[in-house]
């Protein structure tokens, strides 16, 4: 059950969005989340709209899919609403009981919502699209010239693709022993903080014995297809800009431009 | 054409006690020798413990051995040179389907072995297609691993090694950890990739039925090989194969229980029809 | 202590885009002291039905009954029946965390508020009962082969006394030898302590071997519930839901299509040897 919480699940298609460079996504999202925050302008927003709907609709993923990563944040997103329409000084609009809301409240709590909104869409359109072998990839490919300090990039960048590909299997490991303690009679949800503590080593132990287990299992796969480290490999998804790539780049300066000139005259 | 020889090969591993001082030495395989022709189906059979696990990671070249010496296709594992030519041609899956993928996609995981081995890109999907159609798993080629049964996962983990394009396939209990369907599934496909691609396969398991398809099966026990020969021949001997704490088929067993109380029939039967067809020429 | 299900249902992702029922309308009256094998194809809902009965999963509806008591009713202490539904999960072994193998059986009881003398008491009991030499005992777990960790994992979950013990598939990737050792040892419970046993497998032949009575889960509801004899008997249905029957129910079932004059009914291979004997005349 644990195993279905899409953790930035991947959502297959044959779109423009998909076949994009992982490097060309990432500079974009890093782009769109950093434009959110300059202006607090409609119009500004309104180009980001724009931008994000467009995205959205090249990415041919079903909305159903992009608000499920909503749902995780609207309990916050409803605090931090009302407590910025109700704590934010300026002109008063309303008064119930003791509490006041202002003009510059409600636009802040406006502002705010677009921003929570468009950041989870923005980040969540680039895990749909995006594998997390792409992903690693494409910071392992970007990230490349460190490798010249010695920085062991491939490494680091295998470490996290297995990551990955076991967090959903640890996760559900870690409920499979969480229930064979509980039908022994262990208790993980009473007492103190140091009780609790406590009783997570009936829990911790074996899950730390068993991803040791998993390591040097796969180590041994690993060897046995004939891995030796990141000098030789070739990619079966080699990361090479394509004309598209290059055109979103210019997109993204486009969209940068516009949004500051908008931001800053209008 | 022999593509495996085994040399009187012994392989002791120390057992450290609790200060990490040398306990004592345990000898997991005592003066093994075996050859292994090109193209045949090779079973093993062995209890837990008797060292078939520990022969199987000698043949890729996993465990060196402490005496005597191997050689697949003609090159000794004992050279540091030969090594991933010999992970190339002796492809190994193991037990647990979780624990040997890799990829967060099936069609990227069936890429890694070939990417290890410096192949060209597009060579590479060529390879993937190649061998995710001949598991039977091509239309989950963009599906996550994690969603598929064990039988599905192992399929992958064997098209994994097939896009190396070994000579030789080793699977150590490839089937331990699948329901029986799981099991059939992945015994099919290892079947076929022996029948039609003239794969030597080398099958490690202690599930009985697995074995009576192989050409030639292996006992061991306490590390040494104890018996030898074709399926009916091994079941034959029930008695024998008991003292070495394995199975028979449940129908080997019934021939055999026949036949002590007095029924001519021929031991070594191995399957329903076969037993079936026998009984009714006594009628 | 007998268990009654009653009109059992369970929705998992109630109510989203990944709403499944993995059990349908069960109905089911587990009598004291009962044999029990519960078979079906994976994702059939058998591991969910057993994490029911010792409270680990609560029913979306329905009630259960153990010991005549309402386990949803306000106020049952879900604790008190882990204490007498013993539920040994797949693997075992993979729950074993002590730093000696004594000390993890003693967990259970230890859970359950018994006295230290108490505690240890059992946990030698329940070691004895395994078939644990005592040079193992103050060993720590690791150190151990696989069917020896399984060993100590159930004897964890005996330490407990449990009324009723379910395991769920016990002999998964055990070799032949020890298969038969880990069945044994539960035939030889059942018939000593008296206790309602159930065992969850996929080995028909294990199955028959052992148990009175065979439940056939197919996609969340029960498709059959009898003596392996009767069940054995609908192998073609059988095989149609990913099940068989042993390989000797097929062999007596082919003579008598052949035209033998045969008791069909025979799971094992002893009582297919008598069969098959006696249709020969001999």
């Amino acid at each position: 059950m644990l195993r279905d919480i899409t953790l930035g699940q991947y959502y297959p298609a044959d779109s423009v969005i998909h076949r994009l460079d992982p490097r060309t996504k990432l500079v974009g999202t890093l782009v769109f989340l950093i434009s959110l925050f300059l202006y607090d302008s409609f119009l500004c927003y309104a180009l980001a709209t724009v931008l994000l709907l467009a995205a959205v609709r090249a990415s041919r993923v079903p909305l159903k899919f992009i608000m499920k990563g909503m749902k995780s944040i609207l309990f916050l997103l409803m605090i931090t609403v009302v407590f910025s329409i109700f704590t934010t000084p300026g002109e008063e609009i309303l008064h119930i009981w003791k509490l006041t809301v202002t003009r510059e409240g409600l636009l802040k709590a406006v502002f705010m919502t677009i921003r929570l909104t468009y950041l989870i869409i923005g980040s969540s359109l680039m895990t749909l699209t995006t594998t997390p072998n792409q992903l690693t990839d494409g910071m392992e490919k970007g990230l490349g010239p460190l490798k010249r300090l010695h920085v062991p990039v491939h490494e680091l960048a295998m470490m996290m693709s297995i990551a990955l590909r076991f967090i959903p299997i640890l996760l559900e490991e870690t409920d499979k022993i969480m229930k064979a303690q509980m039908a022994r009679g262990a208790d993980f949800e009473s007492g103190g903080l140091i009780k609790k503590a406590k009783s997570l080593v009936p829990l911790l132990v074996p899950l730390f014995i068993s991803a040791f287990r998993r390591a040097g299992d796969l180590a041994m796969a690993m060897e046995a297809r004939g891995y030796r480290g990141g000098e030789g490999r070739t990619k079966m998804k080699p990361l090479v800009y394509q004309t598209r790539d290059y055109l979103t780049y210019l997109l993204l300066v486009g969209y940068l431009v516009c949004f500051c000139l908008i931001g800053v005259y209008l | 054409m022999g593509i495996i020889k085994v040399n009187k090969i012994s392989y002791d591993y120390i057992k450290y006690g609790e200060e990490g001082k040398a306990e004592s030495t345990i000898r997991a395989i005592d003066g093994v020798d075996l050859h292994i022709q090109r193209g045949d189906f090779v079973a093993i059979l062995g209890h837990n413990g008797s060292g078939k696990s520990t022969l199987a990671k000698h043949i890729n070249a996993i465990l060196l051995p402490t005496e005597g010496t191997l050689f697949v296709d003609g090159k000794d594992t004992g050279q540091e040179k030969n090594l991933w030519d010999i992970r190339q041609t002796a492809g190994m899956v193991f037990q647990n389907p979780d624990n040997q993928i890799i990829g967060t996609v099936v069609e990227e995981d069936v890429g890694f072995g070939p990417e290890n081995m410096g192949v060209p890109s597009k060579e590479i999907w060529e390879r993937v297609e190649e061998s995710l159609r001949s598991v039977g798993m091509w239309e989950y080629r963009t599906h996550s691993p994690n969603k598929l049964s064990g039988g599905q996962k192992q399929r992958v983990a064997i098209a994994g090694v097939v896009a190396m394009h070994p000579k030789c396939i080793v699977l150590d209990e490839p089937t331990a950890m699948l329901d029986p369907t799981g099991r059939k599934e992945v015994i099919r496909t290892i079947r076929a990739l022996n029948q039609v691609e003239d794969v030597t396969v080398i099958l490690i398991t202690h599930y009985m039925e697995e074995v009576i398809y192989a050409d030639k099966v292996i006992v061991m026990d306490e590390g040494k090989v104890v018996m030898q020969g074709t399926p009916r021949e091994i079941f034959s001997q029930v008695d024998k194969l008991k003292e070495f704490r394995l199975d028979v088929p449940q129908v080997t067993l019934l021939t055999h229980e026949l036949k002590n109380a007095g029924l001519e029939l021929p031991e070594g039967i191995l399957s329903v029809d076969e037993l079936v067809e026998k009984i009714c020429l006594l009628k | 202590m007998p268990v009654k299900i009653e009109n059992l249902n369970y929705i998992y992702n109630e109510d989203t885009a990944f709403e499944k029922k993995a059990l349908e309308n069960i109905d089911l009256e587990l009598p004291d002291g009962q044999f029990i094998g519960i078979i079906g194809h994976t994702g059939s809902g058998k591991s969910t039905l057993i994490q029911h009965l010792n409270g680990l999963i609560k029913a979306t509806s329905g009630t259960i009954f153990y010991n005549g008591e309402n386990i949803y009713r306000d106020g049952y202490k879900m604790r008190e029946l882990r204490n007498q539904v013993g539920l040994v999960f797949q693997y075992p072994e993979h729950q074993l965390f002590e730093v000696d193998v004594f000390s993890d059986v003693c967990f259970g009881p230890k859970n359950q508020g018994l006295s230290p003398e108490e505690v240890e008491a059992r946990a030698y009991e329940a070691l004895r009962q395994v078939g644990l030499k005592e040079k193992y005992y103050k060993k720590s777990p690791f150190e151990l082969s696989g069917g020896q960790k399984r060993r100590v994992a159930i004897a964890g979950i005996l330490a407990m006394h449990p009324q009723v013990l379910i395991l769920d598939e016990p002999t998964a990737g055990l070799d032949p030898r020890g298969r038969d050792d880990i069945l044994n040892q539960i035939a030889k419970l059942h018939k000593e302590r008296k206790i309602t046993v159930i065992l969850v497998s996929h080995s028909m032949e294990d199955i028959a071997k052992y148990v009175e009575r065979i439940i056939v889960m197919n996609a969340g509801t029960v498709m059959y519930d009898g003596v392996p004899k009767d069940i054995f008997g609908h192998y073609k249905e059988l095989e149609e839901i990913g099940l068989a029957a042993p390989q000797v129910t097929y062999v007596v079932k082919a003579l008598e299509e052949k035209g033998f004059d045969i008791d069909t009914t025979a799971t094992t291979v002893e009582e297919a040897k008598a069969a098959i004997l006696q249709a020969l005349g001999k």
